[in-house]
C-alpha cells in the first residue's frame, strides 16, 4: 500500500470524526443516543478522538426501557463517569406512568415501540436539535436507505421517499424550529467493521458480547435469556448453555446465539463465518418484513 | 487469525441501470460470490419472490429496502451495499437508472473512485449509457468500467464485443474520464464477474473482481495542494492544556508536515505547523482525507470557515465562481435569485449572476434558448457570493471545488456544483 494512502478502517474513522464535528458546529444541542451495545460504545469512542484533548461535548442520552441487562446499566454508568459526560436516562416506566404509552399484553409484548415516545418526549423536553446513533446502513434493508444527516420533521417523523440529497461531505442540518436531526456516523461500516475498530483500538465493551455460562429458553428460534421478565410457556425449560449476543436491545427480545468466542479475535473469526445476519435473533425486526421502516417513520433510533 | 485487514483499502463504486440491464443480478453475484449474503436474507427474498410468482429468487429485491419499492418494484433512492474481499472492502452506491436519475446518479457519484457502467450485448450503447458515462465525467470519477454484459446470448462473440468496445471509445473522446476499462462478462452465469470465463478465452484481460481489486487508487486524493477547512476550534481549557488551541478539521488536498509554512485565508496571515494530532497520538505529517487537529507557531485568530493553505500555493479566494449546477428542485432558478452556499466547511449566501446555457445530457449540446430549468437539468450559471470562499477548480480538486445550495425558505438542498 503506497504511503499516502489509508487503510479502510482509518478511512472510515476519518469520515466518522468528521460528521461528528459537523454535528457539534451545526447544532446547538446535540446528544448521542447511547443504547449501550457496541456500535454507539463506537460512536462514544469517535466522539471523544474528535474532541481530544477537550472532554466530549455531548450528553449520553439512553432510552431506559426498564427491561435491561444488568451488565448494560453498569457499563453505561462507569463510561460515562470515565469521560465526565453528563448521562441523560429517560425511563419508558415513566411514560406508563403518566399515561403516554400503555404497556403491551399479550404473548409477544415488549416496551419496544413504546421507546418512541420516550424518546420523543425526552428531544422536546431537552430541546435536542441532533441525536447521533450507531445505525449502519448494512444492519437492515430500511437502514441502508438512511442520509448520514437524517431530517426528523416536527412530530419526530422519517420520510424515506423525500429525503435530502447528500453529496460530498456537504452535510445540510438546515431546518425550521421544532425539527431535528438524526446523525449516522458509522453509516458506512459493517458488522465486522466495528469488530476489526475494536480490536485495533482496544475498545472496551460489555462482557455480553463474549462468550459466557447463562440461563437460557429456546424461544423464536434463539436463546432468549432467562429474567425475571419471561413467564415459562409450555414446553419451554431453563438450560444453562454457553452463549453469547451478537447485538443488544432489551433482555426480553434480544437472542443470543450459541458461541465459544471468548476473545474479541475469535468473534472477528465468527462474524466472518456467520451465515445469518446479527439481527437474526432480534423479535422486534420479526413483527414484519417492514417492521423497521415503520419504527423509523415514527421517531425510532 | 489472519490480520490481513489492517491492510484492505477501501473502493467506493457506483452503479447505475435499467431494470433489465443485469445490473441487480450483478450486484447480487458480487455479493453472493463473496460470501455479503446471509442465509436468512436470502430465505427472506426467496420467499418475496415465490410471493410475487417468479419462478427463480429474484436478487434484485436484495436491494429494495423500502416497502413502496418492494410493493411497486422500483428502486427509488441510492442505496448502499457492502462487500469485503481480504484486499479491499467496497461500497457500492447503487442508484436506480430511471426515477430523479440525475440527482441519485449525482449523489451516487460524488463520492465514487469509480463507475460500473454496464452495457447489454445485445443493444449496444444506449442513451442511458451515454447519460451515466457523462455524469461519471461531470463529477471527475476516476475510473470507469464498462462490462458488457449478456455475452451469453451473442454466442460470447469477440466481434460483438470489439464493436460495443470501438463505440464507446468514440463516444467517450468527448468525456473527460483518464482510466476506462472494458470487460466481457455474464452476469448471469458469472462468466468474468468473479472467475474467469471458459466461454470468452480470446478475452486476456482481468475479470471484474480481480480489477475491482486492483485497479490503482492511492492517487485519487489531491496530495499535492495543501488545503486544510478548519471544521472547529479545540480549546479544553484543562490545567494540563490550558494553552492548547487545536484547529480540527479534515485535510481536503496536500501533504502537511510538522514545520511547514502555512498561509491562513482569507486573512493571509503566515505561521508554521508546530503539532498534527490524531487525538493522544502525535503525527509528523497528514493527508488527504484524514481527520486531525493542527496547532501553529502563533496565535492567529481564524475558526470555522477559514481554511489553511501550505504557502506559496494558494486556492482562488473570490467571491464570483463559474459552475455546473445539478439542479434537484421543480423550482428552477433564475437571475438573481439567492441561495445559502454550503462549501468546505464555509456557508455564505450566494446570487445567481448569469444562467450561460443548459445542457442537453444525452448530446452534450449547450442549449443557450431553453423553456425553463427544473428537477434534473444541468445548467452552467456564475455565481456572485457575499464573502470570498476559498476555492479550486473541481477537476483540480474534488473537495475544494465541489458545494451545494440551500433554498433558505425550505431548507432543502436543491442543487450540487462543481466549480469550473
Amino acid at each position: 500500500m503506497s504511503k499516502y494512502n489509508l487503510t479502510h478502517l482509518k478511512e472510515l474513522e476519518a469520515e466518522a470524526i468528521y460528521v461528528i464535528r459537523e454535528v457539534f458546529a451545526q447544532f446547538e444541542k446535540p446528544g448521542i443516543l447511547f443504547s449501550g451495545g457496541k456500535d454507539s460504545i463506537v460512536v462514544t469512542h469517535l466522539a471523544r478522538k474528535a474532541f481530544w484533548p477537550a472532554k466530549i461535548p455531548f450528553p449520553l442520552v439512553h432510552i431506559d426501557t426498564g427491561h435491561n441487562f444488568p451488565e448494560t446499566i453498569e457499563f453505561r454508568n462507569n463510561l460515562a463517569e470515565k469521560l465526565g459526560a453528563e448521562l441523560i436516562a429517560p425511563s419508558v416506566q415513566d411514560s406508563i406512568d403518566k399515561g403516554r404509552v400503555k404497556e403491551e399484553t399479550g404473548k409477544d409484548a415488549s416496551r419496544n415501540w413504546l421507546q418512541i415516545t420516550t424518546l420523543l418526549d425526552a428531544i422536546e423536553e431537552h430541546q435536542f436539535d441532533a441525536l447521533m446513533g450507531g445505525a449502519r446502513r448494512d444492519e437492515e434493508k430500511a437502514r441502508a436507505k438512511e442520509r448520514f444527516f437524517s431530517h426528523r420533521d416536527d412530530f419526530g417523523q422519517w420520510d424515506p421517499k423525500n429525503q435530502r440529497p447528500e453529496l460530498w461531505n456537504l452535510y445540510n442540518g438546515k431546518k425550521s424550529f421544532g425539527e431535528h436531526f438524526r446523525v449516522f456516523p458509522i453509516s458506512n461500516w459493517t458488522e465486522m467493521d466495528v469488530w476489526q475498530y475494536i480490536l485495533a483500538e482496544n475498545i472496551d465493551i460489555p462482557s455480553l458480547y463474549i462468550a459466557h455460562q447463562r440461563d437460557v429458553i429456546w424461544r423464536n428460534n434463539s436463546w432468549l435469556p432467562m429474567s425475571e421478565f419471561i413467564q415459562l410457556r409450555e414446553g419451554e425449560e431453563v438450560i444453562n448453555k454457553q452463549v453469547r449476543f451478537r447485538t443488544l436491545g432489551d433482555i426480553t427480545i434480544t437472542g443470543g446465539v450459541e458461541s465459544g468466542a471468548d476473545t474479541i479475535e475469535k468473534i472477528i473469526g465468527e462474524v466472518a463465518a456467520a451465515r445469518q445476519t446479527e439481527r437474526g435473533n432480534r423479535a422486534d425486526d420479526k413483527r414484519s418484513e417492514t417492521s423497521m421502516e415503520d419504527r423509523k417513520k415514527e421517531g425510532y433510533f | 487469525m489472519e490480520k490481513s485487514y489492517l491492510d484492505m483499502e477501501l473502493l467506493r463504486f457506483t452503479t447505475a441501470g435499467s431494470v433489465d440491464d443485469g445490473k441487480s443480478t450483478l450486484i447480487g453475484r458480487l455479493l453472493f460470490d463473496s460470501k455479503s449474503i446471509f442465509e436468512d436474507q436470502l430465505e427472506h427474498v426467496a420467499t418475496s419472490s415465490k410471493r410475487r410468482g417468479l419462478s427463480h429468487t429474484d436478487l434484485a429485491l436484495l436491494t429494495d429496502g423500502l416497502k413502496d419499492e418492494r410493493e411497486q418494484g422500483i428502486t427509488i433512492d441510492v442505496a448502499y451495499r457492502y462487500f469485503a474481499t481480504p484486499k479491499r472492502k467496497f461500497i457500492i452506491a447503487d442508484t436506480p437508472g430511471h426515477i430523479q436519475y440525475t440527482r441519485n446518479m449525482v449523489t451516487g457519484a460524488s463520492t465514487a473512485n469509480l463507475a460500473l457502467i454496464l452495457i447489454d450485448a445485445r443493444k449496444g450503447i444506449v442513451e442511458q449509457t451515454c447519460r451515466h458515462s457523462f455524469i461519471a465525467s461531470l463529477l471527475q470519477i476516476p475510473h470507469i468500467i464498462v462490462c458488457v454484459n449478456k455475452m451469453d446470448l451473442v454466442d460470447h462473440s469477440e466481434e460483438a464485443f470489439e464493436k460495443i468496445k470501438s463505440d464507446y471509445k468514440d463516444f467517450a473522446a468527448k468525456l473527460d474520464v483518464k482510466d476506462i476499462r472494458f470487460i466481457p462478462i455474464s452476469a448471469l452465469n458469472g462468466d468474468n464477474v468473479v472467475n474467469r470465463s471458459e466461454n470468452m478465452p480470446w478475452y486476456e484481460g482481468a475479470t471484474l473482481l480481480n480489477t475491482l481489486e486492483n485497479i490503482h487508487i492511492a492517487s485519487d486524493y489531491n496530495h499535492i495542494d495543501g488545503r486544510f477547512p478548519v471544521q472547529t476550534v479545540l480549546r479544553p481549557k484543562s490545567d494540563e492544556y490550558h494553552d492548547y488551541r487545536g484547529y480540527a478539521g479534515r485535510i481536503a488536498g496536500g501533504i502537511f508536515k510538522k514545520g511547514d509554512e502555512i498561509t491562513v485565508l482569507p486573512s493571509g496571515f503566515t505561521s508554521k505547523v508546530k503539532q498534527i494530532h490524531l487525538m493522544e497520538e502525535e503525527i509528523e505529517e497528514a493527508f488527504a482525507p484524514m481527520s486531525v487537529a493542527m496547532t501553529l507557531e502563533d496565535d492567529i485568530d481564524l475558526g470555522r470557515g477559514d481554511m489553511i493553505v501550505k504557502t506559496g500555493n494558494q486556492p482562488n479566494v473570490s467571491q464570483d465562481v463559474d459552475v455546473m449546477l445539478c439542479w434537484f428542485s421543480p423550482q428552477g432558478p433564475q437571475v438573481r435569485s439567492k441561495h445559502t452556499l454550503i462549501h468546505t466547511s464555509n456557508e455564505v449566501k450566494a446570487m445567481v449572476k448569469d444562467i450561460h446555457y443548459k445542457l442537453d445530457i444525452n448530446t452534450l449540446h449547450k442549449e443557450q434558448s431553453y423553456d425553463k430549468i427544473s428537477i434534473n437539468d444541468i445548467i452552467k450559471v456564475s455565481l456572485r457570493t457575499t464573502k470570498p470562499i476559498m476555492n479550486d477548480s473541481y477537476r483540480k480538486n474534488r473537495s475544494t471545488g465541489a458545494l451545494i445550495l440551500v433554498d433558505e425558505s425550505t431548507n432543502e438542498t436543491v442543487a450540487a456544483g462543481m466549480i469550473v
